[in-house]
């Protein structure tokens, strides 16, 4: 099949770029330990999260220096522990996190931290908070009628 | 010439309007909820913004596109694959239609009635009425026997022409429906195993995360059913309409195998933030994700090589001087134009969305709705409705008048005007971190909350910009019904002279189809096994 001298070097320049770029995600995902939240299969029956522990206890653990372990359960509409989490500048908090009914999102605003709880899977994800604040944990997967009012806040002081 | 077969004319002007019909009314639901969302409107208590977003979703993403695309596939079979349908296929396409309007009414009816709001993605264990999931399976089975309609008529065509290249179009719409039947398998054994008999009771538990992924088996390739069709009237329609030639032939059958075989075996570029599915899988599927820009780039090239070789053969001097003779004020090129120029921003969004961990910035945001809004419901919506201005007039035996065509360019630079709003603002307040598909909420008037404020005020305006524009394509719909009796040619375009002979192994179904169905078991065995050997399944919960 004839293809034109200028398609080619578009169509090389482009596949080149996409190459390299494909090659800079992978490395940061598999060698730089950026990969997407949460891969492995962890699993509860959704059913009896409040009689399985850890979740039948949610809360805030100190686990290290700077570091902590936060065990959470999402629910139609809010999160548990209900009240507000509270860790000092520069803390690393570890989330565990599954629901107790339906899809729910868990997303903090101005990080990247994002991801998907769903009943009978546990979720985690860790950050660092570097900066003193007061950070909007929110669902960001529709989960029904109360969905704009399911989030909670992370205080860094 | 000889004029459109006029029971052809009937089916596919049938499923025109229905399109039309389902874009006016999830249009209403659409600029209503829009309103709410920027806080410039309350609700009524009877009805719910979740249910309008259900309700504008179905509407806009699955009923409209589907019937317009059915009926162009069908107008286009019928004019280049014999020149009229054969009975058996315009039968298939009546009874196509009919499935698919009942379900159509049934699934409207469910959801105003309030026992759906599950948005148009259903995801399991919210648990809608059964009648919503069995008003989509019939949707689903009616496209199903529209697609066999073009099967039938194209091999039908083939055995009549041994030996010979079929024609573009036909060929073009057969890869549409391959595309279609393979994918929606996936959402078919979701919505008929998994999702009907536990909604009846009979059976009580789901699992939550194979339903998903079953889901998104369809979900991506459906993008790609809506955005093929456009391809078609891109590659096919306007070379003709422009008086230009069609790049290469070959090369527009190649790029439509490359959709088929990487639109598929990638649905886990939307569950990158999902439990359950290992890092190695996802990778994977982002890499097959980003094979089909080889496609898109072939397709761009190819458009504006057309473009281009109009130009100068016209004595257009200089770099870009070819762009001054081509036909702006004409709407079947202007509105199609424009959808071609917007998929630009929108396929880099895209790439930007597939990005693996990257996609952690933008997930579940209102960038997300921003980044549809631009393929969807510009690229495609434009060049859809730019073929309503030769398709209507050509089946009805009309012609567009200057007036409807002045109306015509009105509605393109109106549609993209709210666009740039609303989309440029979902966009914008997306980065910033607001979620999509949720009501107006500030979140007790938290700080980051109140920064997104303008941005959903703008995208309430962007959305009412758009809906004056529904009414107007609307408006312009109506009175093509009535526009005078006349001829419309049916504008096919022919391949440059100098482009060289298709070779025969674009044509080797088996071949293309088995490499397809090879790449999506690749992609997809392991992680299935996986999912099934760890049954954790979940009851079902009504939460709207």
């Amino acid at each position: 099949m004839h293809i034109h001298r200028l398609e080619k070097i578009w169509l090389g320049i482009g596949i080149s770029m996409l190459a390299i770029f494909l090659i800079v995600l992978g490395t940061m995902a598999f060698s730089m330990g950026m990969a997407p939240p949460s891969q492995h299969h962890h699993t509860i029956d959704p059913a009896k999260v409040s009689e399985t522990a850890p979740f039948d206890k949610p809360g805030l653990i100190q686990t290290g220096d700077k570091r902590y372990e936060a065990v959470m359960v999402a629910y139609a509409f809010g999160y548990e522990p209900a009240e507000k989490l509270e860790v000092p500048a520069g803390s690393t908090i570890d989330f565990m996190v599954t629901s107790s009914d339906v899809v729910h999102g868990f997303a903090i605003v101005g990080t990247n931290v994002n991801m998907m709880i769903e009943p009978g899977e546990i979720s985690h994800v860790s950050h660092t908070f570097d900066k003193p604040g007061e950070y909007l944990l929110l669902c960001n997967e529709y989960c029904g009628t109360g969905h704009e009012y399911m989030a909670t806040t992370i205080v860094v002081k | 010439m000889k004029p459109f077969d006029r029971k052809d004319g009937k089916l596919v002007l049938a499923h025109l309007l229905f399109a039309f019909a389902a874009l006016l009314i999830g249009g209403i639901a659409g600029a209503l909820q829009g309103m709410v969302r920027g806080g410039t409107l309350t609700l009524p208590a009877n009805i719910a913004y979740y249910e309008l977003l259900t309700a504008h979703g179905v509407l806009m993403a699955l009923i409209f596109t589907t019937y317009f695309i059915i009926g162009f596939l069908y107008s286009g079979v019928s004019h280049t694959l014999g020149g009229q349908l054969l009975p058996a296929a315009r039968k298939l396409g009546w009874y196509g239609y009919l499935l698919m309007s009942v379900g159509t009414v049934i699934g409207v009816v469910v959801i105003l009635l309030g026992k759906a709001s599950v948005l148009y993605t259903f995801y399991a264990p919210m648990k809608a009425s059964p009648w919503f999931y069995i008003a989509l399976a019939l949707v689903v089975v009616g496209s199903w026997l529209s697609g066999y309609g073009v099967f039938y008529q194209y091999r039908k065509w083939k055995k009549g022409h041994a030996g010979k290249l079929s024609p573009l179009f036909g060929y073009m719409s057969v890869v549409t429906m391959l595309l279609w039947q393979v994918a929606t398998i996936g959402v078919a054994i979701e919505v008929v195993v998994q999702l009907i008999p536990w909604s009846f009771g009979w059976v009580d538990r789901v699992n939550v995360v194979l339903s998903r992924t079953l889901f998104w088996y369809f979900g991506h390739p459906l993008v790609y059913f809506w955005l093929l069709p456009a391809y078609i009237c891109w590659y096919v329609i306007i070379p003709k309409i422009i008086g230009g030639r069609i790049f290469s032939d070959a090369l527009a059958r190649l790029s439509f195998m490359l959709f088929l075989l990487f639109s598929i075996p990638v649905g886990f570029h939307h569950q990158l933030m999902e439990p359950g599915i290992s890092p190695f899988w996802k990778f994977t599927q982002v890499v097959l994700t980003f094979m089909v820009i080889v496609p898109s780039l072939m397709t761009a090239f190819s458009m504006f090589a057309t473009f281009e070789m109009l130009g100068r053969s016209k004595g257009a001097k200089g770099l870009f001087g070819w762009l001054k003779v081509l036909p702006w004020k004409d709407v079947r090129f202007f509105a199609p134009f424009m959808g071609m120029l917007i998929f630009i921003p929108a396929g880099a969004g895209g790439i930007i969305n597939a990005s693996d961990q990257m996609n952690a910035v933008v997930h579940n945001t209102l960038w997300v709705t921003g980044h549809f809004h631009l393929t969807v419901a510009t690229s495609v919506a434009l060049t859809f409705f730019g073929i309503v201005y030769w398709l209507i007039p050509a089946v009805t035996g009309r012609v567009l008048t200057p007036a409807m065509n002045r109306r015509g360019i009105v509605q393109t630079i109106v549609w993209c005007v709210g666009m740039f709003l609303m989309s440029g603002s979902m966009h914008t307040v997306g980065l910033m971190g607001a979620p999509r598909r949720t009501a107006y909420t500030t979140y007790n008037d938290h700080p980051d909350a109140v920064l997104w404020m303008p941005y959903e005020t703008a995208m309430a305006i962007g959305g009412i910009i758009l809906f004056a524009g529904v009414l107007l394509i609307v408006w312009n719909v109506v009175s093509l019904l009535r526009a005078p009796k006349g001829e419309t040619e049916y504008p096919i375009g022919e391949p440059a002279d100098k482009a060289e002979p298709t070779p025969r192994f674009l044509e080797r179904w088996g071949m293309w189809l088995g490499i397809a169905v090879a790449l999506i078991l690749f992609a997809y065995t392991i992680p299935l096994i996986d999912m099934l050997n760890n049954t954790v399944t979940s009851p079902g919960y009504v939460t709207w």
